[in-house]
């Protein structure tokens, strides 16, 4: 164990973050693809139908019990993925071919790039500290998620514009257009988090770790539910997601932005789609729900503690990695849930529920939680 | 004459939405713990209800004779133009002397075909009918033109009762000739 | 012309309504003037009334008068005259109109009446209309919608006859079908002048025949087929090929003859399927010769002329233009030092002035011919045409064979008559005055050139078909038939008639007014109008008898022409429908 953990910190800083990297590749783009195959086997349940539940393999047919991950259709995962990689990509002759091609690329880097400031995990080191799990622990922490991340809409702009075409080139403008008004009441709706977690006296912070310690008590999603919920309708309209996929809106603009795409190309955007999902629904849950704190009032020291992990940091990580992903997960889910149950908006209704209702609340939101932690610290 | 229909004002959780969404939630989280409703296709197959309008064929008299005379009302009638028909004239049978007339060439396009029934609706021979056959598949344009031969393999006998020709056989052999 | 005294008028009253026809008009001519149809299968308006169908029936009356006093009887309810109405309904086919003459043409009785007549023509009916070439035009279809009852009260075995009897060449008879009208009998009879036709046997085994050892044969037995109200008689040429409501029907001309008869072509989708006659009542009535029927069938003919070529060798449209033009132009024409393609033999001047002989055709349309003037004039070349002469047949075929003669006289192309040989030509091109000759459709071997002639000269031929000339020419560029094209012919009455185009001609022909305008345009050097608008405006400005005409106004039955400029011409036709000869008119006048 020590030895593997020294043969890390042997390693050139370099080598080390190309590790991270393809890791981060790794697990990102088959989740991408476990992601899709949920969606369309949530959708098919939701439809009253079976979904995807034919591919298997003949080498392996002989294996029993390997008719129920047919029936799951696990295996059109790879029947999937190995379509993406093979079939004919097609470039329309009226493309503006760099910028074509670039696209997709810009589509990929803030959403891998994001993820590796999201920490996922904690474990207590032999300080009995608690240590975050994360690629990268940045201090600034959620200013780096939302900065890098909302660079992700240059990549629907760009598909939209080097498609040449009528309908990725509106998917493309309602892209920017909704991805900026609603990341202002993104942004407006967390810092009453920040308000609360820095409080005076303290070193200021915007380190997501920080955030989920803070919330050792209550969850920020119980006492800041405005908050939560402002932040999660943005989230949705960030990610594109029905209700409000504008951008490609399949009957209206054709597939909007990736209209022209094709094979691995198109596969990239839903990569970063679904890493965009995975990525907001693990900041909310960071935010809002106690990240890996099992419970509320039930921090993850406390049940190190009753279940003597405090000095089984590897089994400790992985059960804490499994509280996190467990809620982000849900929220794909709920992702999902929400697509097959509310219609998609209409382009003006976007707009207006953005700027007239999100931006005021999130503003009365801010207001009312500043004057509230004010209040209570001239009381103490 | 514009008629208004009058909306009911909205109330407040219809205005806030979310509690809408959610009672939308929970209608569709009981439907995904619901049953299917689908078939497993090519294992099961639907059961095909009287009057289903399948692929056009035409059908052959109990007695394996032409029923088609082809008066082209079918090709008349067709909306998007998909049945062609070459007439002429055919020799006398034995079993039906007074025929005359019968397809050269019958051609069904089913690219075009909208299976709407309006052939067998207006042919006055009863030789064309809309059959189970649903399925439908092919690498060429051409395979999905259905040529005469084609259309009466897909067909094959009807059971009717008519024997159109052997009345007009028996009307002959009663003495009511010339 | 002796005009015709003044009919007179006589006022009946059909249902409800007023109206004055001429004396001697029957109840369905005089309700056919109000708009009003009644029923009829044997009436046909030119010929006799048999009135055998007993399909026109009507009920009639006829204001009442005092026997005695001879006042008339008025109906106090009304204020008005009381008619009588006769108890049993009349065939309004031979009931002439007579004044004050009543008729109800849907009263109940006259409704019923034809309800049992028509029950009773169906008992032995066949009712094959899905085999039957009639559907969709049968006048016993129309009336059984109308007055049939939609079932057969009939229990017995129907008749059983003859469905495939040939009457003659061209006439299939299916006597299950037969009203028993005798319209085709008639026919025979009065406009044929081949009585041939008859019934034989009696009630419902009345069966339409030919007498013992005749046949229908006679060039007009196809009109028969047309006025037979059913499909009885159908045309073998037309049997089973097409149903009649797939039919484009275009207005066109028979080329026959000079006649000019009007006819309707029947095509769908680019394909000719029939020719039958158009009623013009100054012309040809409502018949036409069968051999007129089959004109169609040069237009997909082996022989079809259907690309251009030059030396034998296909070429392009332009390509062949350019050469006939240069034939043509190069040699009599000003010459343009810049173009290339002049060849340079030709460059040195005009040496052949006059040199360029033309043979139009009486086979053009009048545009044509004027094309073809307005091209002769610019080469200033002799222009001749050839005379067909057959004999006429008193009927609908003349004597002249040539359907626009009197297009080229009216147009100026010609001043006086063609010959049937080209003698002239031939010893302008043995004198070798003649360089090169332009046939417009016309072959020159048959006119009397011989092959040795045609060596001499280079040859531009222009035409639908291949023949000696065109395998002789220089450049052949192919034409369209009548058919394929739209407009006007001038027959030997002088009426200009116009025809339509009723198919597209084959890929790559060129419409013959773009060909002429094209080589008239290389001549002129300016642009000439080839699309009909425009080319009417030219001949309306530069032909003094059509001065007043243009295509569009030109009516359907055709426009009179004054005659009397040519008055004085020896015109080869004879008596025909219609038209009697200048020479013979003067001396019954
Ligand atoms: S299938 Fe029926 S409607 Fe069609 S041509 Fe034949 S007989 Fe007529
Ligand atoms: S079903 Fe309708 S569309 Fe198809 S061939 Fe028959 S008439 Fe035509
Ligand atoms: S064949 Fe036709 S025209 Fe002649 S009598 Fe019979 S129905 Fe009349
Ligand atoms: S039309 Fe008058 S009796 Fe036939």
């Amino acid at each position: 164990m020590t030895a593997v953990i020294e043969l890390w910190s042997g390693l050139h800083p370099l080598l080390q973050a190309v590790i991270k990297g393809l890791a981060v590749i790794g697990v990102m783009f088959p989740f991408g693809g476990a992601c899709s195959l949920i969606e369309r086997k949530v959708s098919a349940w939701m439809q009253g139908r079976p979904g995807p539940n034919r591919a298997l393999p003949f080498w392996v047919a002989w294996v029993p019990g390997i008719g129920l991950l047919q029936r799951l259709g696990v295996f059109h995962l790879m029947a999937d993925g190995g379509k993406m990689f093979f079939k004919e990509d097609p470039v329309p002759g009226h493309v503006n071919k760099f910028y074509f091609y670039l696209a997709p690329v810009v589509g990929m880097i803030p959403a891998l790039t994001t993820v590796t400031v999201v920490p996922f995990g904690a474990y207590l080191n032999e300080a009995g500290k608690m240590v975050p799990l994360v690629l990268a622990n940045l201090d600034v922490g959620i200013l780096a998620v939302f900065a890098v991340s909302s660079l992700g809409v240059y990549a629907l702009i760009l598909a939209g514009w080097a498609s040449n075409s009528k309908y990725p080139f509106l998917g493309g403008i309602r892209a920017s257009a909704q991805l900026i008004s609603y990341e202002l009441s993104m942004t407006l709706s967390v810092l009453p988090v920040f308000l609360w977690v820095n409080v005076p006296g303290g070193n200021g912070t915007l380190s997501l770790f920080d955030v989920v310690s803070a919330q050792n008590g209550a969850w920020f999603g119980l006492w800041m539910p405005l908050s939560a919920i402002v932040f999660l309708v943005a989230l949705f309209a960030e990610t594109n997601r029905l209700p409000f996929d504008m951008a490609e809106g399949e009957a209206d603009l054709v597939g909007g932005f990736h209209t022209e795409y094709g094979a691995m190309k198109w596969g990239l955007f839903f990569v970063a789609e679904y890493s965009h999902m995975l990525i907001g629904s693990g900041v909310f849950v960071l935010l809002f729900l106690g990240g890996w704190n099992p419970l509320p009032w039930v921090p993850l020291a406390d049940v190190a503690v009753w279940l003597h992990l405090t000095t089984q940091p590897i089994l400790l990580g992985l059960l804490s990695i499994g509280i996190f992903l467990g809620k982000a997960l849900f929220f794909i889910f709920l992702f999902m849930w929400v697509r097959w149950t509310v219609p998609r908006f209409r382009y003006d209704q976007v707009m207006k529920l953005g700027w007239q209702k999100l931006l005021p609340l999130a503003i009365a939101n801010l207001l009312f939680y500043a004057l509230l932690i004010a209040w209570i610290q001239t009381r103490n | 004459m514009p008629y208004v229909v009058e909306r009911k004002p909205l109330t407040l959780s219809e205005r806030i939405y979310l509690p809408q969404i959610l009672a939308g939630m929970r209608v569709t989280l009981r439907r995904l713990f619901a049953p299917n409703v689908t078939m497993e296709y090519p294992e099961q197959r639907p059961a095909i209800p009287t009057g289903y309008r399948g692929v056009p064929t035409l059908v052959k008299d109990p007695h394996g004779r032409e029923k088609c005379v082809s008066c082209q009302l079918c090709e008349f009638v067709c909306p998007p133009k998909a049945i062609r028909i070459t007439p002429g004239s055919v020799e006398d049978q034995p079993d039906r002397t007074h025929v005359e007339k019968g397809p050269q060439a019958f051609d069904i396009d089913m690219l075009r075909c909208i299976y709407c029934g309006l052939c067998q609706e207006v042919c006055p021979e009863e030789a064309i009918f809309l059959q189970n056959q649903y399925t439908l598949s092919g690498y060429t344009r051409a395979e999905l033109v259905n040529d005469k031969a084609k259309l009466y393999e897909l067909g094959g006998t009807l059971p009717d009762q008519h024997f159109k020709w052997d009345k007009k056989k028996a009307a002959a052999e009663h003495g009511n000739t010339h | 012309m002796i005009s015709a005294p003044k009919p007179d008028l006589v006022t009946v009253n059909i249902d409800g309504k007023d109206i004055a026809v001429p004396k001697g008009t029957n109840v369905i001519e005089a309700a056919r003037q109000l708009g009003i149809e009644i029923p009829h299968y044997c009436y046909h308006p030119k010929l006799t009334i048999a009135g055998n169908c007993r399909m026109c029936l009507i009920e009639m009356g006829m204001p009442a008068v005092d026997p005695a006093t001879k006042a008339p009887i008025m109906d106090a309810a009304t204020g008005k005259q009381k008619i009588n109405w006769i108890p049993r309904p009349q065939i309004g086919c031979a009931t002439n109109a007579s004044p004050g003459l009543h008729v109800k043409t849907s009263s109940p009785m006259a409704r019923e009446a034809r309800e049992g007549v028509t029950e009773f023509l169906l008992i032995n009916h066949p009712l094959d209309c899905p085999i039957c070439d009639q559907a969709g035009e049968c006048k016993l279809q129309e009336f059984s919608t109308a007055y049939g009852r939609g079932y057969s009260r009939f229990v017995e075995q129907k008749n059983v006859k003859p469905k495939r009897t040939e009457l003659g060449p061209r006439v299939t008879l299916d006597d299950e079908r037969c009203i028993l009208c005798s319209r085709c009998i008639r026919f025979c009879k009065e406009v044929a002048k081949d009585d041939v036709l008859g019934f034989v046997d009696r009630g419902s085994y009345s069966t339409l025949t030919c007498y013992p050892g005749k046949q229908l044969a006679n060039n007009y037995s196809l009109n028969t087929v047309d006025i037979c109200p059913v499909g009885a008689l159908t045309s073998t040429d037309f049997r089973f090929k097409m149903r009649v409501w797939f039919l484009k029907e275009t207005p066109s001309i028979d080329t026959e003859s000079s006649v000019g008869a009007n006819t309707t072509v029947s095509s769908r989708e680019g394909v000719i399927y029939r020719i039958t006659p158009r009623q013009n009542d100054a012309v040809n009535d409502t018949w036409m010769a069968d051999s007129g029927r089959l004109l169609y069938k040069q237009v997909k003919a082996d022989n079809r002329l259907l690309a251009p070529s030059i030396n034998g060798a296909a070429t392009a449209t332009e390509m062949a233009l350019k050469a006939a033009a240069d034939l043509l132009v190069g040699r009599t024409g000003p010459v343009r030092h810049d173009d290339d393609a002049t060849p340079a033999a030709h460059r040195a001047g005009a040496p052949y002035q006059g040199s360029v002989a033309i043979v139009g055709s009486g086979r053009s349309s009048v545009e044509e011919q004027f094309l073809t003037k307005k091209l002769a004039d610019a080469l200033k070349a002799s222009v001749s045409l050839v005379s067909r002469v057959g004999q006429g047949d008193k009927l609908l075929i003349s004597a002249d064979r040539n359907p626009n003669v009197r297009g080229a006289l009216v147009t100026g192309l010609i001043s006086s008559l063609p010959s049937q040989q080209l003698t002239t030509l031939a010893a302008d091109i043995d004198a070798g005055k003649v360089k090169t000759v332009l046939s417009i459709g016309e072959d020159l071997t048959a006119a009397g050139l011989t092959a040795a002639q045609l060596a001499k000269v280079a040859v531009v031929y222009l035409g639908t078909h291949q023949n000696a000339t065109s395998n002789a020419a220089k450049v052949v560029i192919p034409t369209l038939t009548v058919f394929e094209k739209s407009g006007t012919f001038v027959n030997q009455q002088f009426r200009l008639q116009k025809f339509a185009k009723a198919v597209p001609g084959p890929a790559g022909v060129a419409d013959d007014l773009v060909t002429l305008a094209s080589l008239a345009g290389a001549a002129t050097r300016s642009t000439v109008a080839s699309d009909l608008g425009t080319l009417w405006s030219a001949i309306a400005a530069e032909v003094k008898p059509l001065a007043l005409a243009t295509y569009a106004n030109v009516p359907a039955t055709g426009l009179l022409l004054d005659a009397t400029p040519w008055a004085a011409l020896p015109f080869c036709e004879g008596e025909t429908l219609h038209f009697k000869p200048a020479a013979s008119a003067a001396a019954t006048a």
